[in-house]
C-alpha cells in the first residue's frame, strides 16, 4: 500500500504539491507513481525561470521500462529543479515526498487557490478507483 | 485476463507486478527490476518462461522438414540433445520467428518458439509438416524455468537427486537431456551460464520455492529484457519481424547458405543479400551522455542517412543506456539519436555489451 501524506495536495496524474513558508510550492511524484514506474534511472527537471501552465509536461522521469511525463500541477514560474536527481535518480524511489522533490514553483497569481488539486483523502479515492 | 502459467498464483503471492505479455499474465518484476538483474549477473535468478511454446516434431522425415523450415541447418546437429538457434523465414526472407530446436533422435526434434507468435508459428509448421508426414504436438503440460547466473547451475542441481545432479552439471553448453523426469538444457537468454528446465506443470511451484530457499532470486520479464539486451540477444517483434531479413537483424550468423542445394524457405530472397551484402545492419549503441535510448527513436548518421532503434534500455551493469539500432551498412563509429527533440551522442559498438558478468564495451574496437 503506498503512502499518501495528509498535509500535501495531489493531482489525478500522481503529482504532489507542498506549500512552503515562502509562498512557493515544491512538486514531486507520489509514492504510488514511483512504485508503478519501478527503478528510476534518469530524470529531466525544468530550468529555473521557465514559465509553466497547469497540466503542461515539465519534467520527465525514466525508469528501466519507460519514460513518463510529469505535469505542472498549477501555473507558475520554476524557481528550481532538484539538482540531486541528475546524479541520483533513484532518490525518487527511496524518498518521493522528501529528497526526491522534482521542482519548486512560484505560483502565478491566484494559481494555487484556483488549481483543482485533490486532498489526501480524495487522492486516496483515486488510487482505490485505479485498483492501487 | 490472459493465459496463466502454472506459477501464476505463486507470482502473485511473491508480490510480482503482473503484465500482459503476448496474451499471457506474466510477472514483470517482484521488488526491483535492477536488483533482479544484478542477482543474475552476480549470483542466480529464476524466471518463469512457461509461456513459451514447446513443440514436439516426430516423424521419419523431421530433419528434412526442419532443413526446409529453418535458415540455419539442422544437419549441424549430430549429437542427441544438441540444440540449434535459428529463424523460420517467409518466402521474402522475413523472419516469422526465432526458435531453438533440440535434436533428440532421428525421428524426434523439439522446438521452442515465442509465446506471442505461437498461433502463426504452429500454423506455419503444421502446413509444411503434413507434406513430410511429421506429427506436430504442442506440449501444454510442461512448465519451463530458466535458472541463470554464475551460481545458477549449481543451485538448480540441488533440485535433483545426487546422480541426476552430476548428469545435469556435466551437460555441455547448448545441450539438453532428459534427467530425472525433467528436460534439463544448458541454454538461456541472459549472457550467463545456466539451465532452462522443462518439467511437468505440477513440479513448477515446489521447484521455484526450493530455488528461493537456496537463495535464487525470483526474476521477472523486466530483468529478462535488460539481461538479454546486454547479452546482445535479439527479441522477436522488436529487433526482427516478418518485414526484416536476418542479415539486417544481426542474425546473419544463423543463416546457413551452404550447402547450396538446401532449399530452405526464404533462400531465394536472401541469395542476392548474401552475395552482395545487406544495405542495412543491426548495431549496438552506447549512450555517452545521460538519458535512456528507447525503441523507435531516430538515429542520425553524420554525413547523411538515418536509422532506428529497435530495442533500447538502461543497462544496470554498465550504468548507461544501450540499444540495438538498424542503420545503413556504411555507418561508422559515432552517431546521434534524437530523444525528445534533442540530439544525443552515441557510440556504435559490436554486441554483446556484457557476457559472464563482464563489460565488453571498454575494450571494444568499434563496429565490425
Amino acid at each position: 500500500m503506498s503512502t499518501v501524506p495528509a498535509d500535501l495536495k495531489y493531482t489525478r496524474s500522481h503529482e504532489w504539491v507542498r506549500t512552503l513558508a515562502d509562498g512557493t510550492v515544491a512538486v514531486g511524484i507520489t509514492d504510488h507513481a514511483q512504485h508503478a514506474l519501478g527503478d528510476l534511472v534518469f530524470v529531466e527537471v525544468p530550468e529555473a525561470g521557465r514559465a509553466v501552465k497547469a497540466g503542461e509536461p515539465c519534467a520527465v522521469v525514466e525508469s528501466v521500462k519507460a519514460a513518463s511525463d510529469v505535469y505542472a500541477p498549477l501555473a507558475g514560474e520554476v524557481t528550481a529543479g532538484n539538482p540531486k536527481l541528475k546524479e541520483k535518480p533513484e532518490t525518487l524511489n527511496t524518498d518521493p515526498y522528501g529528497e526526491g522533490w522534482l521542482m519548486r514553483l512560484k505560483p502565478a497569481p491566484g494559481a494555487l487557490t484556483g488549481a483543482a488539486l485533490l486532498s489526501a483523502a480524495d487522492y486516496q479515492k483515486v488510487l482505490e478507483a485505479e485498483g492501487g | 485476463m490472459g493465459r496463466q502459467t502454472p506459477l501464476f498464483k505463486l507470482h502473485q503471492e511473491l508480490g510480482a507486478r503482473i503484465v500482459d505479455f503476448g496474451g499471457w499474465d506474466m510477472p514483470v518484476q517482484y521488488s526491483s527490476q535492477i536488483g533482479e538483474h544484478h542477482a543474475v549477473r552476480r549470483a542466480a535468478g529464476v524466471f518463469d518462461v512457461s509461456h513459451m511454446c514447446v513443440v514436439e516434431l516426430r516423424g521419419a522425415r523431421v530433419r528434412a522438414l526442419l532443413q526446409r523450415l529453418l535458415a540455419n541447418d539442422v544437419a549441424k546437429l549430430r549429437t542427441p540433445g544438441k540444440a540449434l538457434y535459428g529463424c523460420m523465414l517467409n518466402e521474402r526472407g522475413g523472419v516469422i520467428d526465432d526458435t531453438i530446436v533440440y535434436y533428440l533422435s532421428d525421428s524426434w526434434f523439439r522446438a521452442v518458439v515465442n509465446a506471442g507468435t505461437r498461433d502463426k508459428d504452429l500454423a506455419w509448421i503444421r502446413r509444411h509438416a503434413s507434406a513430410c508426414g511429421v506429427e506436430v504436438t504442442e506440449r501444454t503440460d510442461l512448465a519451463m524455468l530458466a535458472i541463470q547466473g554464475p551460481e545458477g547451475r549449481a543451485k538448480a542441481a540441488q533440485l535433483l537427486a545426487a546422480a541426476d545432479a552430476g548428469a545435469a552439471l556435466a551437460l555441455p553448453t547448448f545441450v539438453g537431456r532428459e534427467i530425472g523426469g525433467w528436460f534439463v538444457a544448458r541454454t538461456g537468454y541472459t549472457g550467463e551460464d545456466g539451465f532452462e528446465i522443462m518439467m511437468p506443470a505440477a513440479d513448477a511451484v515446489p521447484a521455484w520455492r526450493q530455488l528461493n530457499s537456496f537463495g535464487v532470486a525470483s526474476c521477472g520479464l523486466g530483468a529478462r529484457d535488460t539481461l538479454r539486451l546486454e547479452a546482445g540477444m535479439n527479441l522477436y517483434g522488436n529487433d526482427m519481424d516478418e518485414g526484416t531479413q536476418p542479415f539486417e537483424s544481426g542474425l546473419g550468423w544463423t543463416v546457413a547458405m551452404e550447402p547450396r542445394e538446401r532449399a530452405f524457405i526464404g533462400r531465394e530472397a536472401l541469395e542476392p543479400i548474401a552475395r552482395g551484402g545487406s544495405p542495412r545492419k543491426l548495431v549496438g549503441l552506447v549512450l555517452t551522455e545521460r538519458g535512456v535510448l528507447r525503441s523507435h527513436q531516430r538515429v542520425v548518421i553524420p554525413g547523411g542517412g538515418e536509422g532506428e532503434i529497435t530495442s533500447g534500455t538502461f543497462s544496470p551493469t554498465l550504468e548507461r543506456s544501450i540499444a540495438f539500432a538498424r542503420v545503413p551498412a556504411g555507418t561508422g563509429a559515432a552517431v546521434q539519436v534524437e530523444v525528445r527533440g534533442k540530439l544525443l551522442n552515441v557510440r556504435v559498438v559490436k554486441p554483446p555489451f556484457v557476457r559472464f558478468g563482464q563489460s565488453l564495451i571498454e575494450s571494444s574496437k568499434g563496429p565490425s
